[in-house]
């Protein structure tokens, strides 16, 4: 190993350890006999009890995860067709418009987005719950989509399609083919910021939810003015470290069958 | 392919009508009623007023500062994600933070920030004493940089990615130095992707809300404050609404600046 | 392409099973029963077992939603689309919605446990007569300290805040009526003053105390001052009894040149569907013996006088959190001063955030 690799190693466990220090910090106090996350007072698993026998949390964290999927799934989809529909305008002009608009929803304050979105489904007499979250998710997820997808496209370059189209390739198999498989690590970034997004979100879902329907953010909020119990936080490092052997497991699954196929790491 | 009909526009239109044309429309709309439902310019007005003014201009200098660092650590970040064996699992990883509820994560701050908290008392055992580390501008671009870097870390990486490295090899051969290699040949080809990342962290960084109160115990007052407060607490939505439409034209204008969609891109 | 088809399906079969599951959890915990009833409520504001109790004895499923601020709540209140049975807003709210028709009157005829309220509590200026809303917990605004560090200050005066020896030491709520309301007192006013040189005369005040200011915050304010993160913090009993469970070394003291006093109240919004329910609610929250439990649990004073015997002495004792009435009688209830009045009253507040920010740069 070359002194620039250990100093670039270095350098990302830096960066690793500061971007786990407050998980860390969170999870050893979900064990705090206390009750609070300062001045650790004794080992207790008590948190983790509790989580488990109300059975209200556990719906509000399925819901949490099913609006994440759905609504970063159907994002991801509509994002890559309005980035290709960005790329595929012709004049700079209309395609700054887009652009532009496609920004709106990041740049306004999550409250107003919320806000106004409430009012647009009491309007369309759209029922409150999960419909309406989904919706919401939906729609603030597909501009990051955009954002991720456009510079993928914009690298590929013209005689590549060209080139396909030459040989005698379809429009769909163009875009399934040769686009696509291009642009894929943008898709996935996408995808990834938008259930980053979905899964954080509170300011939005708190308008637009109602008839039971809540998510773990909004339950988190709302929890504050009494003090977030540290059973929330025994839930949170459940599903932290539930989700870190999903990604584990996948990549380990990923891997191995991408090696028998003999194709090497999958991008 | 230019010159075929462009197929996707037809959906993505239809969306945008829906979720973000009408939703802007109704804050334009609502930005021009007073607190008591009449019509009014004088949101606007006030908004000229210094108090505003000077809010404006401190929440794009934060923003700013927060990009900036952003970019600064993320950069060499996803640099040094490339050279990694395993890199998609490392990117995985990077993202997985932030899937943890953000109130959870600043409520860990405050305790790893706090005056008896593990950072003073690190400086304490260093021999440099305690320092007032919460409610300063330091913590609160840190921990908004500690939020937002994976949104500049993803595009800086996929640019870097696709970056040929023959292109590199080929600098260095011509006698480059390494900086000179960066400056000249990879920096400007992962250009559009740090465009990317700015764009995904400074924009949302305009309306930080929350943590100005809970990092920054409102020592920083941003726009975002500012709209959260007419919104939730006076229920002035005129007032924030037509904060909000100077929001949305500030990211106009800086979308036009930066010049996404630029003709000239790099091509390869 | 083909792996993100597979990763495609894969993420919707996830999705549909999840679905599967959360219908069968909800319906194996009776949340899509027909005999329900929605409660919208601070997060943590009751005490679950009382839901359970609830439950068995009237058949009803209670379904416990939160808000995080009355504004929010009133805001979804107002626009409708989703059933709240129960609400329970903050005494200046109820005056606002009672205004806007967004409650509906309650039947005491079929409150028969409204008997063991306290009556100072009852009849207050923000809904005469409990035509809309029955108390469920109440309290005041004072100042948590930390006896040890703020030398031989006993804040019986709000001026004592302004002490120089508590420089960057205070930490206080981020609400415009409370830190207003607190300038306004200290000169001998009205809470709900609305002259305007009054008004100026109290952020004048206000603007000297930002060098002992250390933060305006939140709900965190519990959390900081109890870690001992500021000597001094101007706080609600409910948040102060919280604050001194978690760190014994700390006094709450309400000064005597004025201070809030503040209800929680249960109320019927316009948006209810199972009236009859809400009333049983209202009612089984009365009962002395549920009110002890909850105000046990909760940690907030109740307005409940059959229910104060139940409560364990050390609690119904204290005086800091259940002051006599001649304290009581000389705090005021926060008038609701109308829009216009209140955005004056944050943008004075926002004028006193920005004045401490340049005060700290120069």
């Amino acid at each position: 190993m070359s002194a620039s690799r250990r100093w670039q190693s270095a350098y990302l466990i830096v960066v690793f350890a500061v971007l786990y220090a407050p998980i860390a910090y969170m999870i050893f106090y979900s064990f705090n006999s206390g009750g609070t996350m300062h001045g650790f007072e004794g080992f207790t698993l008590e948190y983790y009890g509790e989580v488990f026998r109300d059975g209200r949390l556990l719906i509000i964290v399925l819901n949490t995860v099913v609006i994440a999927l759905l609504s970063s799934t159907i994002s991801t989809i509509l994002g890559v067709i309005g980035a290709l529909a960005i790329m595929r305008t012709r004049t700079r002009r209309s395609r700054n418009a887009l652009l532009s608009m496609n920004n709106v929803l990041i740049v306004s304050p999550d409250v107003i987005i919320g806000a106004s979105l409430l009012v647009m489904f009491t309007m369309a007499g759209i029922r409150l719950g999960f419909t309406s979250v989904l919706l919401s998710h939906i729609a603030f997820s597909v501009p990051i989509v955009v954002l991720m997808v456009l510079p993928k496209l914009q690298e590929m370059s013209p005689t590549l399609i060209d080139a396909a189209r030459d040989l005698g390739a379809s429009g769909w198999q163009v875009l399934s083919r040769v686009v696509v498989p291009f642009i894929k690590p943008g898709i996935f970034a996408g995808f990834f910021m938008a259930l980053t997004y979905s899964l954080d979100d509170f300011a939005v879902t708190f308008f637009v939810t109602g008839n039971g329907f809540t998510t773990l953010s909004v339950e988190i909020y709302s929890r504050a003015r009494q003090g977030v119990s540290l059973s929330i936080n025994a839930l949170s490092a459940l599903i932290f470290l539930f989700t870190l052997l999903i990604v584990l497991g996948y990549y380990v699954l990923n891997r191995r069958s991408a090696k028998r196929l003999g194709t090497g790491v999958p991008r | 392919m230019n010159a075929k009909r462009n197929v996707y526009l037809a959906p993505y239109l239809a969306w945008m009508a829906l979720f973000i044309v009408i939703p802007i429309a109704l804050i334009v709309y609502d930005s021009f009623f007073d607190i008591d439902g009449g019509f009014t310019f004088g949101n606007y007005e006030k908004f000229l007023t210094p108090i505003y003014l000077k809010m404006t201009v401190s929440s794009l200098w934060y923003a700013f500062l927060i990009t900036l660092f952003s970019l600064l650590i993320a950069y060499p970040a996803a640099y040094a994600l490339t050279k990694m064996k395993h890199k998609q699992l490392w990117l995985l990883l990077l993202i997985l933070p932030s899937w943890v509820n953000l109130l959870l994560k600043v409520y860990a701050f405050l305790g790893i920030f706090g005056t008896y908290g593990f950072v003073n008392g690190a400086l304490e055992a260093l021999g440099i004493g305690r320092q007032q580390i919460l409610f300063t501008d330091f913590s609160f671009v840190f921990v908004s940089v500690y939020i937002f870097i994976p949104f500049m870390i993803l595009p800086v990486y996929n640019a870097l990615e696709d970056l040929n490295p023959s292109l590199v090899f080929a600098a260095r051969d011509l006698g480059a130095s390494g900086w000179t290699t960066f400056r000249k040949v990879v920096f400007p080809l992962t250009l559009d992707g740090v465009k990317a990342g700015c764009q995904a962290v400074f924009i949302p960084a305009l309306s930080l809300f929350m943590i100005t109160r809970l990092v920054a115990g409102n020592r920083v007052i941003t726009l975002g404050t500012a709209i959260e407060q007419h919104f939730l607490v006076t229920q002035d939505w005129g007032m924030g609404a037509a904060i909000a439409v100077f929001l949305i034209i500030a990211m106009v204008v800086i979308m036009l600046l930066t010049g996404t969609g630029q003709a000239g891109r790099v091509r390869r | 392409m083909k792996s993100l088809v597979r990763t495609l399906v894969a993420v919707l079969v996830i999705a549909a099973g999840l679905l599967i599951a959360i219908n069968r959890l909800n319906s194996s915990q009776g949340y899509s029963g027909a005999d329900t009833l929605t409660v919208y409520n601070w997060g943590d504001y009751i005490d679950p077992d009382l839901l359970d109790k609830f439950r068995e004895e009237t058949g009803i499923k209670v379904i416990y939603q939160t808000f995080d601020s009355n504004e929010a709540m009133m805001t979804k209140i107002e626009q409708g689309g989703t059933t709240f049975d129960i609400a329970v807003p903050s005494d200046y709210a109820i005056g606002k919605m009672r205004q806007e028709n967004l409650l509906l009157p309650i039947d005491h005829a079929k409150l028969p446990n409204l008997a063991n309220i306290d009556s100072r509590f009852l009849n207050q200026s923000f809904d005469p007569g409990n035509v809309y809303s029955i108390p469920y917990f109440w309290g005041t605004v004072g100042i948590v300290y930390n006896p040890e560090l703020v030398g031989d200050l006993t804040f019986d005066s709000w001026d004592d805040l302004w002490d120089p020896s508590l420089r960057n030491n205070i930490l206080l709520v981020d609400s415009a009526r409370e830190v207003i309301g607190m300038g306004l007192n200290s000169l001998g006013y009205s809470l709900n003053d609305t002259d305007e040189t009054h008004l100026q005369e109290a952020l004048g005040k206000l603007k000297k105390l930002t060098p002992n200011v250390k933060a305006l915050v939140g709900d965190e304010i519990k959390m900081l001052l109890a870690g001992e993160e500021a000597a001094v913090g101007l706080v609600w009993s409910g948040d102060a009894s919280e604050i001194m469970d978690e760190n014994d070394k700390l006094d709450y003291v309400i000064p005597k040149d004025g201070s809030n006093l503040w209800f929680d109240n249960m109320v019927i919004p316009k948006t209810a569907r199972n009236l009859d329910g809400a009333l049983k609610f209202m009612n089984f929250m009365l009962d002395p013996e549920n009110a002890a439990q909850n105000a046990e649990y909760v940690g907030y004073a109740t307005p409940n006088a059959k229910a104060m015997p139940l409560l364990p002495a050390e609690i119904a004792e204290d005086k800091r959190f259940y002051p006599e009435p001649a304290l009581t009688d000389k705090l005021e209830v926060y008038d609701n001063l109308g829009k216009r009045m209140l955005a004056h009253y944050n943008e004075l507040f926002l004028e006193f955030k920005m004045h401490k920010k340049v005060n700290d740069r120069v």
